[in-house]
């Protein structure tokens, strides 16, 4: 059975996502969409990050349900920077390569909980695909939102 | 009737009528002191241009001057009936400092200059910046106020003709939301219901819309229901003590930002009742069971502590929505401006999916707007949507719209949603647009954050250019300024909450050398020499009858159809509502008749958006969800507000209109018998929150933000614990400032907050953490709020605030 290490890996990919949010929030501060959506979905991985935690014990894992996340002093020093250059275009560019990389994040965690589904499927462990089905559905919807919002900027970012 | 009573009176005396009968007429007037009707040489055809309502009303002139006003005893909308600003308003226009020159940016200073001075430049500057950056460094942002001609002009103009993505108004504070939500709903916007759902409902509910102060003939017409036989029952939400919640069978206060919740205890009261019209839910929606779910976990006990509502009043709310045989719904600012807007929006049209109550006598949803003319912007497209109603997601309707336009479909941005307002200010704010181009509103003032707007609006390398009628606190930082004439000083129709289009016809000429905005944008298409495909004028139009023909043809067979319409028509008759064609030459009373939507993925003028995120659905997921275009019934979780209280800012500010004012009183403010009702801003705080903070009536207050501070008069009310409110009407072009605070902050916008609705990108002006303190004990004279809407507690019933 290996569904305890896709779990440990979408475990670390779930907090790495959330961290990845929070860091593109903190870093566009003066786009309030960005600073405000980001936070948001951060808050959805913290959450599934708890819920994985809750169901490893079953397969075999020992995973902590709020690994630490707290801001460096680096991230402390980008937030104090971006929010001067706050007034170049050239952020947009900046912006729409971090939203990318969330993007991508969400993406591969997307792929995960399909696994985990699809798994779940295999030895109907009804909870498991409760957990993977609802989480999978709010994964799209981060990189669903990520995707629109590069849509969107590159007609200004990359123009200008 | 004494008309000078009616700044006291607002509403005026009852004509009681009956559930299903017709409402009476009564015809309100208010002629200039000293004239007499006989003096009158000509009544001018119009309607009210200072709120959403539409009532009709005819323009007194004597010596080519507007010398008073009458109301049409024959219009659908006010059956002869006008509100205070309807007969005060007009005199703001003959004002002295109306401008009536274009002004000039020369070393820092505006100075008078000639049109062709004033085009040149911006023609200068526009084709510069084509030139260097493209479309994408050329923004406009318009308002509400508008007709009809100007806004689709601008829409062929902007879209078109400079072909950028950034056109925007207004209207993105007051009607976003609603239009976002008919579009979640219904697939496209348009108004379902009709005023005259008023005539036959048993319930009104009415969704953070205090209808007595914004709509006050609509309130009217409510009133007199009220007052006559089988009267209805009235459901009000807001956290205000409003003439509204007054006249209430059940008024639910909830805490600011817990909307969603609120309704999804209604839902889920609906559901647990049995009152669900099953097989019209079957037959004519989608989404049914993802609501069911998501409302089971909002019963009344666990709403009851997320809103600070008795169960048992959410349980009395949900009887009265339940039990309805012709509920009618209206939706205004309370949800439209707060958090989760369009969500809860949403939820109302869910309430009436529910029940199978629509397109029916009495089954109406109105999804309010705050401005006069924001219906007529949603249609023509001058507001981040397509003329029309057309999904620019969809290349069909694009190509056709290019089709009307005789220009090639890839000239249309339509890669993305349209640019919408607080996104173009981001824009603004970080230099990649470079000319914005501000017609009739005031940003400076109007705008949340407003020490942000101002840094955005004064940037240097900003070139911004201000179309209006007066120097307002925005027109101050402009590069130039271009004096636009009023109302009343020429002609064009719109359109009101309930789709009725009014023409306003021109009564005086405007002063000085201002121009109708028409004229201003056709003037600017020609001198950029814009084309169409076939090298021909993109602009076949100049005037106001010729732009309304060439909308006619835009709108035919869309579902904003004005094909049957024209001035000849509406010229002497009175407001007909759309769509109004051949078949259906009288208009259209009631939308969804029989409940057929324009929902099916060809027709729908949007997918829709992720109600949390806001991104858009796509095509093949909205395809896969509601294949055959029924209502769309869209579930929603309640989320916390972004700001809450905390030690440092305990309270939650809310911010609002009166009755007397309308936006950033450029008009109003100048209008004496308003400005003398409403002169100065107030604060008001509960009972509770007065004594809590050592406050008395008529005591100078500070209210503070983590964005800045206000100071104002305290009026003591019967508000919620918890909420403070201001109204925001109050900038400072009438103080010596200009257009910023002199020591402290007179705007309520000082202290709103950068954030919107994900969906339809409205920002959030009601749930700010603030803090309130005393400055100064008062005089003993009460605030300068209006007694007629925001009454004082009686003194003695205030253990709190008597102290």
């Amino acid at each position: 059975m290996k569904i305890g290490t896709v779990l440990r890996d979408l475990h670390h990919d779930e907090h790495e996502l959330a961290r990845t949010l929070l860091r593109v929030a903190e870093d566009h501060r003066a786009d309030h969409e960005v600073y405000h959506l980001c936070r948001d979905l951060a808050e959805w991985s913290t959450r599934h990050v708890r819920e994985i935690a809750a169901m490893a014990p079953a397969f075999g894992e020992q995973l902590d349900p709020a690994p630490d996340g707290s801001p460096t002093l680096v991230d402390a020093a980008r937030r104090a920077i971006s929010k001067r250059t706050g007034r170049s275009p050239d952020m947009e560019l900046v912006m729409v390569r971090d939203l990318r990389d969330v993007y991508l994040r969400a993406s591969s965690v997307l792929t995960d909980w399909e696994m985990i589904g699809q798994a779940a499927q295999a030895i109907v462990h009804e909870e498991l695909l409760e957990l993977a089905t609802r989480c999978q559905s709010e994964t799209k919807r981060q990189a669903t939102w990520a995707n629109a919002k590069i849509k969107e900027s590159s007609t200004q970012a990359l123009v200008v | 009737m004494p008309t000078e009573d009616r700044i006291s009176d607002i509403w005026g005396e009852r004509t009681p009528y009956a559930r299903g009968g017709r409402w009476p007429t009564r015809v309100d007037s208010h002629l200039a002191p000293g004239v007499e009707e006989t003096e009158v040489e000509n009544w001018v055809q119009s309607a009210s241009t200072l709120h959403s309502n539409g009532d009709a009303f005819d323009i007194a002139v004597r010596d080519g001057r507007i010398v008073g006003v009458r109301g049409r005893p024959d219009d659908r909308v006010n059956h002869g009936r006008l509100g205070p600003k309807d007969l005060f308003g007009w005199q703001a226009i003959q004002s002295g400092d109306r401008l009536t020159h274009p002004l000039l940016r020369r070393h820092g200073e505006l100075v008078e200059c000639s049109w062709d001075e004033a085009m040149e430049a911006l023609v200068r500057r526009t084709r510069e910046l084509l030139d260097e950056q493209g479309p994408s460094a050329v923004g406009f942002y318009t308002t509400g106020q508008l007709f009809l001609e100007e806004y689709y002009t601008l829409a062929l103009v902007a879209h078109g003709g400079i072909r950028t993505n950034h056109v925007d108004g207004n209207t993105r504070l007051c009607t976003a939301t609603a239009a976002e939500a008919l579009k979640q709903s219904f697939g496209c916007d348009g108004q379902p219901g009709s005023y005259t759902d008023v005539d036959h409902a048993d319930v009104i509910a009415l969704f953070g819309h205090n209808v007595a102060e914004t709509q006050t003939v609509l309130w009217m017409r409510i009133l007199d229901r009220l007052a006559g036989d089988d009267p209805p029952a009235i459901l009000c939400v807001d956290p205000r003590p409003t003439p509204v919640a007054r006249a209430a069978t059940v008024h639910l206060a909830p805490r600011p930002g817990t909307n969603v919740a609120l309704m999804n205890a209604l839902l889920h009261e609906v559901i647990a009742r049995g009152d669900v019209d099953e097989q019209w839910v079957r037959a004519h929606t989608v989404g049914y069971d993802d609501l069911e779910k998501t409302v089971g976990r909002y019963s009344p006990d666990v709403v009851s502590t997320i809103c600070d509502v008795p169960a048992a009043d959410i349980r009395a709310a949900g009887r009265l929505v339940g039990e309805a045989t012709a509920l009618l719904s209206t939706v205004l600012q309370g949800f439209y401006q707060s958090h989760q807007a369009t969500a809860a929006a949403v939820q109302v049209n869910n309430l009436h999916l529910l029940r199978g109550m629509i397109g029916r006598p009495g089954c109406g949803i109105l999804q309010m707007n705050g401005q006069p003319t924001a219906e007529n912007t949603r249609e023509c497209g001058a507001d981040g949507d397509m003329a029309g109603f057309r999904n620019w997601s969809n290349t069909d309707h694009v190509a056709d719209l290019a089709r009307v336009w005789n220009i090639e479909p890839a000239q249309i941005p339509h890669a993305t949603p349209p640019t919408h307002a607080m996104q173009i200010m981001r824009y603004v704010e970080d230099g990649s647009i470079r000319l914005l181009w501000v017609s009739g509103t005031n940003p400076a003032v109007s705008m949340p954050e407003l020490a942000r707007m101002r840094s955005i609006l004064s940037q240097e390398r900003l070139f911004l250019v201000v179309q209006d009628i007066f120097l307002t606190e925005t027109a101050q930082l402009a590069d130039i300024v271009l004096p636009a004439a009023a109302w009343g000083e020429k002609t064009g129709a719109f359109t009101n909450v309930d789709r009725t289009v009014h023409l306003s016809e021109k009564a005086v000429e405007p002063p000085g050398q201002a121009r109708p905005d028409l004229d201003i944008f056709v003037d600017f298409a020609r001198r950029m020499d814009l084309r169409d495909k076939d090298g021909g004028p993109l602009v076949t139009w100049s005037t106001p009858e010729e732009a309304f023909d060439a909308w006619r043809e835009c709108s035919r067979g869309r579902p904003c159809d004005y094909s049957g319409l024209s001035y000849d028509k509406l010229r002497g008759g009175s407001g007909v509502q759309w769509p109004c064609t051949e078949e259906a030459p009288d208009g259209t009373e009631r939308l969804y008749d029989g409940g057929v939507f324009w929902a099916s993925p060809e027709d729908c003028e949007s997918y829709g958006r992720d109600l949390e995120t806001g991104a858009p659905v796509e095509e093949q997921e909205y395809r896969a969800l509601n294949p055959y275009g029924r209502a769309i019934i869209k579930a929603a979780d309640y989320r916390p507000a972004h700001e809450l209280p905390d030690e440092e800012h305990p309270l939650q500010l809310i911010t609002g209109r009166t009755v007397y004012h309308f936006h950033t009183r450029t008009r109003t403010g100048r209008a004496p018998e308003l400005q003398a009702a409403a002169p100065d801003v107030w604060v008001e705080v509960s009972i509770h929150d007065a004594a809590v903070h050592g406050l008395r009536e008529g005591d100078l207050a500070e209210v503070r933000t983590r964005r800045g501070e206000v100071r104002a008069r305290v009026r003591v009310c019967g508000i919620r614990p918890g909420v403070v409110f201001l109204p925001f009407h109050y900038g400072y072009w009438d103080t010596e400032a200009g257009w910023r605070p002199g020591e402290h902050g007179r705007a309520a916008n000082e202290l709103t907050l950068t954030d919107w609705d994900p969906a339809s990108k409205q920002p959030i002006f009601k749930t700010a953490a603030c803090s309130v303190r005393k400055v100064s004990d008062g005089d003993g004279t009460p605030s300068p709020a209006p007694h007629a809407t925001a009454p004082p507690v009686p003194a003695g019933s205030t253990t709190g605030a008597d102290r």
